[in-house]
């Protein structure tokens, strides 16, 4: 019967969902756990699946960092970041949606080939440019670089998501005696918000995992969570419980605001924000 | 109230023409339709008389003012879109009121605008209702009431019905009349539907490749169209068509043959026809009558029955079609010979070019 087929499809479709599901969340779980193992749990081979949870390891990493000053400088970074990032994105998505000239897919591709570029290839110059501003070791400089890199990846996506928006709403707008500012602030930003809203929270996540350039160009004052991570494994030995301890902590904030904001991040990630 | 002037408005893009001139006068409070087949640059020409396109070449004159630089919404215009375009995120109110704002319109009198054309439009129960939560019917009523409350010069319609399912847009079209009647505001009217231009209309121009075929009332075209492509747009069902010969002329007019030799006087100017030539004749198919005595021969091979009237297909001899329309009762059956006459005085002829021959007679109600 095409009833028990459909059924068994479904039965399959759920069951193939939850393993790759688990598939990537593994490591995060496996991770969430090595923290609450002491220390000669977390090694040992074969792992234990059952231990007794300790919170030693987290003690440790508080009483060796600033974890709160850490997380200040990563919001403040990846805050300042997208929204820059949005600022000048919007304009330019909207004039290569709206406005669109024979090179403008061009343009688009050549935008998106930066990021194919390996940061490590530009490390010298940026880091050079970056000591004769004084932005070495300073959230702004940390800011910009991340700004600049996620830029294509943004104005591409709000161009994605304003090719959705229907061209006569844009023109009823026009037809009203909206100005251009008005047209892209109240017709324009309010049609597309749910995908403007996936796209700052890909460029959140994107910011706040950013390690290279976080590594390169701070040091203490400016320094990142990913820095505060990698001051976990130090020379003198991994400790992976404190390791684990302090990735979980660090990865807790945007994971819990991925959460909450995921309904608005599926919806942007298959594309179909305007109806 | 407004009197629009074209002035040999013409459009290139990409270096392509796509409206080739086009001169118009449209007078105040006229209800005009532009029609013509999907891609004759109806929509192009809306579109630069909205400011939404830049004109290329030309002038466009409101009440006597060069338009052509000023701002759509400083052109004293409003439009009505075929996708309605209203605000998806903004509820009906808000929708109708985004222009007032704009415009600077105090709070208590775009209120009071606002709830007035609501209610003509009977939308009052729904001032709070998104878009999304309206039927096809209901959100062309938004569209409309959002280009009434900013009490425009000129209305600018591109085929606004052409989203709803038949029954309504019938009902609207007797509502946009009505309302037309009613605001006495001049008004452009975008379609490619003959009957909605024939209903509407007080001056039809038709529109094809970018070029103006004909422009007058809507009995005008019917009973003088200019050229073929005219004759052929304009009527539901089409005029027939068939070719003849011209076999001589007089202070009369023309008599023509057709292919199987059945003569037909033709009231036309006959001055620069050629005996011997071949002109194209135009019969509309109620303009032929069923007729022992008729001149043509032919077989009926498809009936439909209309109810309150039949149309009759009629194959010629030569293999050729021609419509009949006959009254509802008409008991023609398929495969039964019938004889036809075409009423010589509502016949048309065409030139070669497919221009015309000027009538000798206007019809009475075509001006
Ligand atoms: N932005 C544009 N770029 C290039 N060609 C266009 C553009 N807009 C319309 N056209 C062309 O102009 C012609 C007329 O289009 P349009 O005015 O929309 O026709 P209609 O409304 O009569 O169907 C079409 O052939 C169309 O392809
Ligand atoms: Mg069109």
């Amino acid at each position: 019967m095409t009833g028990s087929k459909r059924k068994f499809a479904r039965i399959a479709i759920g069951t193939i969902g939850w393993v790759v599901a688990l598939w990537i969340f593994f490591p995060i779980l496996w991770m969430v756990l090595t923290g609450f193992k002491s220390e000669m749990d977390a090694i040992s081979t074969p792992p234990h699946l059952f231990f007794t949870p300790t919170l030693e390891s987290y003690h440790e990493v508080f009483a060796q960092a600033d974890y709160w000053h850490f997380t200040f400088n990563t919001v403040l970074m990846s805050v300042f970041a997208t929204g820059g990032a949005l600022a000048l994105a919007v304009p330019a998505a909207y004039a290569m949606a709206f406005y669109p000239t024979r090179r403008t897919r061009t343009t688009l591709l050549w935008m998106l080939s930066t990021r194919m570029l390996p940061p490590v290839g530009v490390l010298v110059p940026v880091y050079l440019i970056a000591r004769s501003t004084h932005l070495l070791d300073t959230t702004l400089g940390l800011g910009i670089i991340n700004l600049l890199t996620n830029l294509p990846i943004i104005v591409w996506m709000l161009y994605t998501f304003f090719k959705e928006v229907p061209v006569p709403i844009l023109e009823a707008g026009r037809m009203d005696g909206a100005s251009r500012w008005q047209e892209i602030t109240v017709v324009l930003l309010p049609l597309a918000l749910p995908g403007i809203a996936s796209t700052a929270l890909l460029s959140l996540i994107l910011c706040w995992n950013e390690a290279f350039w976080a590594l390169n160009l701070t040091s203490s004052r400016a320094a990142p969570l990913a820095a505060f991570i990698a001051s976990f494994s130090s020379p003198e030995g991994l400790f992976f419980g404190k390791l684990s301890a302090a990735s979980t902590l660090a990865v807790a904030p945007i994971l819990l605001f991925g959460w909450f904001s995921q309904k608005q991040l599926v919806r942007g990630l298959t594309f179909g924000a305007v109806k | 109230m407004a009197k629009l002037a074209l002035r040999d408005i013409r459009k290139t893009y990409h270096a392509e023409e796509i409206i080739k001139g086009v001169s118009l006068d449209i007078e105040d409070g006229e209800f005009v339709v532009f029609v013509g087949p999907s891609g004759c640059g109806k929509s192009t020409l809306l579109r630069m008389i909205a400011g939404l396109e830049e004109i290329s070449a030309g002038d466009l004159l409101i009440d006597g003012a060069r338009m052509n630089d000023v701002e759509p919404a400083k052109r004293g215009l409003a439009m009505v879109f075929q996708s309605y375009a209203l605000y998806p995120h903004m509820n009906v109110y808000q929708n109708m009121e985004f222009g007032l704002k704009l415009a600077g319109m105090p709070e208590a009198e775009r209120r009071r605008k606002i709830t007035e054309v609501a209610t003509t439009l009977q939308l009052d129960a729904y001032l709070k209702h998104k878009p999304g939560q309206l039927s096809g019917g209901q959100r062309q009523r938004v569209a409309i009431g959002r280009a009434i409350v900013r009490n425009p010069k000129v209305f600018l319609f591109d085929e606004p019905l052409s989203n709803l399912d038949a029954a309504l847009r019938g009902q609207m079209r007797v509502e946009l009349a009505t309302l037309h009647r009613r605001l006495g505001a001049t008004t452009i009217y975008v379609t490619h539907d003959q009957i909605e231009a024939m209903t509407m209309a007080d001056k039809i121009v038709v529109l094809q490749k970018g070029v103006v075929e004909q422009v007058g009332s809507p009995l005008e075209l019917y009973h003088h169209p200019r050229n073929l492509f005219v004759a052929r747009f304009i009527g539901s069902p089409p005029m027939n068509f068939l070719s003849v010969r011209i076999v001589g002329s007089g202070p009369d007019g023309l008599t023509v043959e057709t292919s199987q030799g059945a003569r037909i006087d033709v009231p036309v100017l006959a001055e620069s026809a050629v005996a011997g030539s071949d002109l194209t004749l135009g019969v509309r198919p109620e303009h032929i009558v069923i007729d022992a005595q008729g001149t043509v021969p032919g077989t009926i091979r498809l009936v439909e029955r209309l109810g309150a009237l039949t149309l009759l297909h009629v194959a010629l001899e030569d293999g050729s079609v021609l419509i009949v329309q006959t009254d509802g009762d008409h008991g023609g059956q398929v495969d039964a010979p019938v004889r036809l006459t075409l009423l010589s005085e509502n016949c048309h002829l065409f030139d070669a070019k497919g221009m015309a021959l000027t009538k000798l007679m206007r019809h009475r109600l075509a001006g």
